[in-house]
């Protein structure tokens, strides 16, 4: 498989909630180490999509292609150990588990430890919890969450949770980031924070990110590419500043704010 | 930076940070006070010794209820039910197999816990009030099974005489024998609970707790683990249930039931739900208060004199659900939790106020 053939390749995914058509024939690329935006008015299907790719909603036709292998077929807890990780629209961490644990549990698909070890856990699981706390402790550094590494994260407020949520996504050590909404219900300054990390994993690891904001300026501001979905159709895809000045999208979005 | 320094100091410095206990004192502490429980029946009364037996096998059944309903968050009413599993197992081996004590315990352990597996199916489609449900279907199945499969063998509603437990030549045939067995298989379990709470299978099980979708997306196996939990649960219950048995001598198909699958279900809410103390603290208040019912009740008698045996009886559960719902109400997490919650004050000391 040569570089630039797309990491993910969506073919023609349509998803039918009875009466609902939640995605219409949508197809999109997803290319080795890009940004791509998801952006649309509420109910475009954005997350839908997402949950077609962790094979948590099936398609009622097409295909989902994730370096070359049909993601539809896959189980979904054997979609992370492919390398594909995500965040969710409504924060769905380990309420009861500190953040330390949070970023460990998401080592999972990485370790080995079966029940017989970990019920003994002298010298295998031990080890094992060793090497990957490395690994956890990089990150939670790059995120700079180490005064909250032992806290519970459900006691923590919302934008460090969502830090959290990024890390533990992270801690995957995916191929393949999907974010839905990291910034919705932040302020200003921690949207800022975030789009400063987005971009700084984009710059340092070799991962491609899907991102889904409602936030036009910070998307316009870091994607590679957009693509707009409007009530599961896919409208428009390009660099963002075409995107900014297609008519489509722009009546998509008045529509939305006039109705 | 990480280049400066060598690995092996980063992980010496993290494998403290995950250490249980850190301190030399705290691991003396532990030591005299295991060795001041083994030590009971040299000093303290036979009523205290007997406590403290019952105690420590009562405390191996909500351990295993704690890592399935604690940890995992799948709630089931079949504890009692594993149990009895467990004692007929065991039971049986020695009767008719001839097999020694410490060959027969951890084949009803694993021969529950195989039984505890099959129950467990449902979960990977059922949740919460459903899955409870399902559980108590165990709390059903298991004692009519007893009571009518293999009348030869199992001996119908009559039961089984249970031989006691001989290890080395010994007989483990009164309680302060008896505490060493229960004492040591408690050290085992507590160690082995608090082993699965922190390594890469507790971090899966809490995570299907407190969020099952998630776990899925993050690669946990829900349905694999789910059943681990269900295993487990039912090895301890197992475990409990081999203990009892040879000890009260008797075994039938009422002697663990559904009460005392809620029993367990409360000690473990009392102590706190998913943390390594709470089914100590749990099951030892709960059995303090069922106790303290027991010495009330003639007392109770001459206030009330119309008040009949039965009222009296009847006094233990009451007891037992005021104090259930006393701590649902004003300290749902438990007395792990207040635990904590002292132990955190107490390090504050000089600036707690
Ligand atoms: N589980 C479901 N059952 C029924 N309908 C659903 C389900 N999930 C999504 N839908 C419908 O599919 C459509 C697309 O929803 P989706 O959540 O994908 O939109 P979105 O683009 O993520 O919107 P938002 O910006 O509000 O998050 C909506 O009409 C929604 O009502
Ligand atoms: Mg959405």
């Amino acid at each position: 498989m040569d570089a630039s053939s797309p990491v993910l390749s969506v073919e023609s995914v349509t998803l039918d909630f009875g009466r609902v058509r939640a995605l219409d024939e949508v197809s999109l690329h997803v290319r080795p180490r890009e940004i791509l935006a998801i952006i649309g008015p509420n109910g475009a299907g954005k997350t839908s999509l997402l949950n077609c790719i962790s094979n948590f909603y099936k398609p009622s036709s097409g295909r989902i292609l994730f370096n070359g292998r049909d993601l539809t077929r896959v189980p979904p807890h054997r979609i992370a150990s492919l390398g594909i990780a995500r965040t969710f629209q409504n924060i769905a961490l380990y309420t009861g588990l500190s953040t330390l644990d949070n970023l460990m549990a998401a080592r999972h698909v990485h370790m080995r430890s079966g029940l017989l070890e970990c019920v003994l856990y002298w010298g295998f699981a031990h080890r094992e919890d060793l090497h990957h706390r490395r690994v956890v402790e990089e990150i939670i550094k790059f995120l700079e969450m180490e005064p909250i590494r032992k806290a519970t994260v459900g006691a923590l407020p919302h934008g460090l949770r969502k830090r959290v949520e990024l890390g533990r996504a992270l801690a995957l050590e995916p191929r393949l980031l999907l974010l839905d909404e990291p910034m919705t219900g932040m302020n200003q300054e921690e949207k800022e924070a975030m789009a400063r990390y987005i971009l700084d994993i984009h710059e340092q690891r070799d991962v491609s990110i899907v991102l889904i904001e409602h936030d036009m300026g910070l998307v316009m501001d870091i994607a590679d590419r957009v693509v707009v979905l409007d009530f599961g159709r896919k409208i428009a895809e390009g660099p963002p500043d075409e995107i900014k000045r297609n008519p489509e999208v722009i009546k998509a979005y008045l529509g939305q704010e006039h109705a | 930076m990480a280049v400066l320094r060598p690995a092996g100091e980063f992980d010496q410095s993290y494998a403290y940070d995950m250490a249980t206990i850190r301190r030399r004192w705290q691991w003396i502490a532990l030591g005299l006070f295991l060795l001041a429980l083994y030590a009971l029946p040299l000093y303290a009364s036979p009523s205290l010794v007997s406590f403290v037996n019952r105690a420590a096998m009562t405390i191996v059944a909500v351990q295993g209820l704690n890592i399935l309903t604690g940890y995992t968050g799948q709630i089931s009413l079949g504890q009692a039910a594993f149990m009895t599993t467990g004692g007929y197992i065991s039971a049986l081996l020695m009767i008719h197999a001839g097999l020694p004590f410490l060959l027969a315990l951890p084949l009803a352990a694993l021969g529950a816990g195989l039984v505890g597996l099959i129950f467990g199916l449902p979960s990977l489609r059922v949740k919460g009030f459903y899955l409870a449900m399902s559980t108590l279907a165990a709390q059903f199945i298991i004692p009519w099974f007893v009571r009518n499969a293999f009348p030869k063998v199992l001996n119908g509603t009559q039961g089984l005489n249970v031989p006691p437990p001989e290890v080395l030549g010994i007989v483990f045939n009164a309680p302060t024998r008896y505490l060493y067995l229960s004492l040591s298989v408690l050290v085992v379990t507590t160690v082995v609970a608090h082993n699965v709470a922190r390594s890469r299978l507790g971090r899966a099980l809490v995570a299907i707790r407190d969020q099952d979708l998630a776990a899925e997306l993050l690669g946990i196996n829900l349905f694999k683990y789910k059943l681990q939990a269900f295993f487990l649960a039912a090895v301890y219950a197992g475990l409990s249930g081999s203990l009892f048995a040879h000890h009260l001598r008797h075994l039938n198909s009422e002697t663990f039931n559904l009460t005392d699958s809620v029993l367990l279900m409360g000690m473990l809410v009392v102590g706190g739900l998913g943390t390594s103390l709470g089914p100590i603290l749990g099951t030892v208040l709960v059995l303090l208060i069922l106790e303290l019912a027991t010495v009330a009740g003639p007392t109770v008698a001459t206030i009330f004199p119309g008040t009949a045996a039965s009222t009296v009886q009847a006094l233990r559960p009451l007891f037992f659900g005021v104090v259930l719902m006393l701590f649902l109400i004003f300290e749902p997490r438990g007395l792990a939790h207040r635990w904590k919650l002292m132990k955190a004050a107490w390090r504050l000391r000089p600036f707690s106020h």
